[in-house]
C-alpha cells in the first residue's frame, strides 16, 4: 500500500518528531538526578521550539488540503496554525508555571512530559482526517488532563476535583463514541471527506444521522464546557495547582475549535441546518449562565471558570451562524481568547507564592499601590476579556456578532451583547478592587524576570492586536475557505 | 436445524447467566455468571460467522477482565447487603429504562426509512470469508495511524498510573537482601569486656 511507504508517513511529520521527542524526554528524565531537573524543564521547551519549527517546515502547498495515512490525516493551512498557536500557548504556560510548580514540590519530569503529550493529543486533532483519529486525539487530550489536575497529591481539593472530571469526561467521551458509532453504522464512514460529500441537505431529517450528531454535539460541549454540560468546570478550574489551571484554560481550546469545526462544519457541513440550532442554544446559554453565575464569585479562579464557559459560548455562537464568516470570527475568537486567558491565569501565578494561593478577589486589593506596572496589565487583560475597545476582545466579539447578523439572527446576537454587557461588571470588579481599594495582605508581586516579561508582553499583546485586528483576522481568515 | 438447536441453547443460557449476575447474592457467583454471559455470547458471535470477535471476547473478557474482576471482589470487603438496600426502590426505574432501550432496539431494527449505508460506501463480502484474515489485512496498514495512537494512548496511561500512585517514603522498612549477605560477624556482633562486681 501506498500509505505505508516512507514517502506516505511522512506528512504526519510534526506528530512523529514530537513523539519521539517526548520518548526521548521521558528517559533521560528517568536519569536526571533532582537537582538537574531544569534538564527536562529546557528539553521541554526545546520539544515545543523544535517542533514548531518542524510544522512550519511542512508546508507542503499552501491553500490546499491534502490527506495522507489513508485519508486518516490531514494537512492544511488551518492544520498548520492551530498547532503554531498550541507550541506558542504551551510554551508561555512552560515559563508562567516554573516557579509556582518549584514552590510546591510540583517541579517533576513528567509535568512536562504529559503536558507535552497533550500537545500530541492535541495535534492529532488539529489534523484528525476521520472521526477515529479524532477520538484518538480527544482520548490522549483528556487523559493527560485528568492526570495534571490530579498532579498534586497531597492536595484533597484536587483529587476531588480530578475524580469529578475523570467521571464526566469518561461519560463525555462515551457520548462522542456512541454518536461516532451511529453516524458510522448509518453512512458507513469514518473519513470526514467522504462525509463532507456524501452528507448534503436532504439528509437532515434522517433520522438515525440526527440521533448520531446529537450525541456527538452533546459529548463536545461537555468538552468545551457549555451550558448545560458545564458543571466539571468551576470545580476543576478551582481545585487544580494554578499552573495546571493556566493549561486547561488555554492550549486545549484550540484543539476544541479544531473538534467542532472539522466534524461539524466540515465533516457534517452539509447538513449544518440539522445541527446550527442546537448549537445556538448551547451558546446563548453559555453565555447567559457564564455572565449571570460570575457575578457571585469571590475566588477568581471560579470567577474565570465562568468567564470561559461565556467565551466558549461565543466561540459556539461562531459555528452556530454555520457561515464561512462565523467560521473565521470562532477561530479567531479562539485564539484571542487563548491569549488573554494566558495573561489571566498567569497574573495570579505572578501575585502567588509558597503557601499562599492568591486566589481569592480581595487577594488583588490595591494591587495598584504595590505594583502599578502590574495592576494596569490586569488592567488590560480584563478590559480586553470583557469586550472594551481598544483591546483585541472587543473586535473578537464583534466578528462574531458581525457574522451572527450576516448569518440573519439578529436577536440572537442581541441577547449575547445584553449578557456581554452585564458581564463586563465582573472584570471591571476586578480592576476596582486593584486600583481603588486598601490592600488587605501586604502580598508583593513575586516570579522571575521571565514570568514578569513574558506577562507584561502577554497584556501589551492584547492592546497592539487590537490596533491590528483587520490584519489579524484576514491572516487567519485564509485558513477557512 | 442444528444450528437452531444451538442459537435457542446459547440465548436460553445466555438470559439465564445474564439474570443470574443481577440476581445473584454472592458477589463472586454473580461474576462467575457473567463469565457463563461471556461464553455464551462468544458461542452466539461463531453462529454468526464472526468467529475472531468470538475468540477476543473469551480471551480478553474472560482470561483478562473478570479474572481482575474475580480480585477485586475478593479483595474487597463488599457488604453485599448493604448494597441491595435500594433494589425494590430502584427496580421500576431500571425496568423503565430497559423499556426504553428495548423500545430504541426495535425502532432502529424495524424502521424503514432509516436508510442504513445512505452513501453506499460499504461492500458486502462473502459469507466464507475469513474475517480474522480481513482484520489482519487493513490493521497495519490502512488503520496503522490510530493503532500507533492507540499506542501513545497506553504510553500515557501507564506515565499517568505510575505519576499518580509512585511514592517514594523516606522512612520506609524495606530489605536489601545484597546488605544482608554481605554482613558480616563484626558488624552485628560486639564483645564487651563487663567488669566483674563484687559480691555484696
Amino acid at each position: 500500500m501506498s500509505s505505508m511507504s516512507l514517502a506516505g508517513i511522512a506528512i504526519a511529520m510534526p506528530e512523529i518528531y514530537l513523539l519521539g521527542a517526548i520518548s526521548l524526554l521521558l528517559l533521560v528524565d528517568l536519569f536526571l538526578p533532582e537537582r538537574l531537573r531544569q534538564v527536562t524543564y529546557i528539553g521541554a521547551l526545546g520539544t515545543l521550539v523544535l517542533t514548531a519549527y518542524v510544522v512550519a517546515l511542512s508546508a507542503g502547498s499552501f491553500g490546499g488540503r491534502e490527506y495522507g495515512l489513508s485519508g486518516m490525516y490531514v494537512r492544511d493551512d488551518l492544520a498548520r496554525l492551530l498547532k503554531l498557536v498550541t507550541c506558542a500557548t504551551v510554551a508561555a504556560t512552560f515559563l508562567y508555571g516554573r516557579d509556582y510548580l518549584i514552590a510546591r514540590g510540583l517541579f517533576k519530569g513528567e509535568f512536562f512530559v504529559i503536558s507535552l503529550l497533550a500537545v500530541l493529543g492535541i495535534f492529532v486533532m488539529a489534523s484528525a482526517g476521520s472521526l477515529l483519529t479524532m477520538y484518538l486525539g480527544i482520548e490522549i487530550l483528556a487523559l493527560s488532563q485528568y492526570t495534571l489536575v490530579a498532579f498534586d497529591r497531597e492536595s484533597p481539593v484536587a483529587a476531588e476535583s480530578a475524580m469529578k472530571y475523570f467521571v464526566l469526561g469518561a461519560i463525555a467521551s462515551g457520548m462522542i463514541l456512541y454518536g461516532i458509532s451511529i453516524i458510522y453504522g448509518v453512512t458507513g464512514t469514518f473519513s470526514l471527506g467522504e462525509l463532507s460529500v456524501g452528507v448534503t441537505a436532504d439528509l437532515v431529517h434522517n433520522v438515525g444521522l440526527l440521533f448520531g450528531v446529537a450525541f456527538l454535539l452533546a459529548g463536545i460541549a461537555f468538552k468545551f464546557g457549555a451550558v448545560p454540560f458545564h458543571m466539571w468546570v468551576p470545580d476543576v478550574y478551582h481545585g487544580a495547582p494554578t499552573a495546571v489551571t493556566l493549561f486547561l484554560g488555554a492550549a486545549p481550546k484550540l484543539a476544541y475549535f479544531a473538534l467542532i469545526f472539522r466534524v461539524l462544519a466540515q465533516g457534517l457541513g452539509g447538513m449544518s441546518g440539522a445541527w446550527d440550532g442546537m448549537v445556538t442554544v448551547l451558546a446563548l446559554l453559555s453565555i447567559g449562565l457564564g455572565s449571570l453565575v460570575g457575578l457571585s464569585q469571590t475566588n477568581i479562579k471560579r470567577l474565570l471558570a465562568y468567564s470561559t464557559i461565556a467565551n466558549v459560548g461565543f466561540v459556539l455562537l461562531g459555528i452556530g451562524a454555520g457561515t464561512p464568516d462565523g467560521y473565521r470570527a470562532a477561530l479567531f475568537y479562539t485564539i484571542t481568547y487563548v491569549l488573554m486567558a494566558l495573561g489571566s491565569f498567569a497574573t495570579i501565578i505572578l501575585l502567588s507564592r509558597k503557601g499562599f494561593e492568591s486566589d481569592r478577589i480581595d487577594d488583588f486589593k490595591g494591587l495598584a499601590r504595590s505594583s502599578p506596572w502590574f495592576a494596569w496589565m490586569m488592567l488590560f487583560l480584563m478590559m480586553s476579556t470583557a469586550g472594551i475597545p481598544p483591546f483585541v476582545g472587543f473586535f473578537s466579539k464583534l466578528y462574531v456578532l458581525q457574522a451572527v447578523v450576516g448569518a440573519g439572527h439578529p436577536w440572537v446576537a442581541g441577547i449575547a451583547l445584553v449578557f456581554s454587557v452585564i458581564a463586563a461588571f465582573y472584570y471591571l470588579k476586578i480592576v476596582k478592587v486593584m486600583f481603588f481599594d486598601e490592600p488587605e495582605t501586604d502580598a508583593v508581586v513575586s516570579g522571575g524576570p521571565a514570568l514578569r516579561f513574558l506577562l507584561s508582553l502577554n497584556a501589551l499583546a492584547t492592546l497592539a492586536l487590537g490596533f491590528t485586528s483587520t490584519a489579524l483576522l484576514a491572516a487567519i481568515a485564509h485558513t477557512i475557505r | 436445524m442444528l444450528i437452531n438447536i444451538l442459537f435457542y441453547l446459547f440465548s436460553a443460557t445466555l438470559i439465564t447467566a445474564s439474570l443470574g449476575v443481577v440476581l445473584a447474592r454472592n458477589s463472586v457467583h454473580s461474576a462467575m455468571f457473567l463469565v457463563l454471559a461471556f461464553f455464551t455470547s462468544s458461542g452466539l458471535w461463531l453462529l454468526l460467522g464472526a468467529e475472531f470477535l468470538a475468540i477476543v471476547l473469551v480471551l480478553v473478557y474472560v482470561g483478562a477482565v473478570m479474572v481482575l474482576f474475580l480480585f477485586v471482589v475478593m479483595m474487597l470487603d463488599v457488604n453485599v447487603a448493604q448494597m441491595r438496600e435500594g433494589f425494590t426502590r430502584y427496580a421500576p426505574l431500571g425496568a423503565l429504562i430497559a423499556l426504553i432501550v428495548i423500545a430504541e432496539i426495535c425502532y432502529v431494527v424495524w424502521h424503514p426509512s432509516l436508510k442504513l449505508d445512505m452513501l453506499g460506501l460499504t461492500s458486502d463480502v462473502a459469507a466464507s470469508a475469513s474475517n480474522t484474515r480481513s482484520l489482519g489485512l487493513v490493521l497495519y496498514t490502512k488503520y496503522a495511524y490510530p493503532f500507533q495512537l492507540a499506542a501513545v494512548l497506553l504510553l500515557l496511561a501507564i506515565v499517568a498510573a505510575i505519576t499518580l500512585t509512585m511514592r517514594q517514603r523516606p522512612n520506609l522498612k524495606k530489605q536489601d537482601i545484597s546488605a544482608q549477605v554481605a554482613v558480616r560477624k563484626g558488624d552485628r556482633l560486639r564483645v564487651v569486656q563487663v567488669a566483674s562486681e563484687k559480691r555484696p
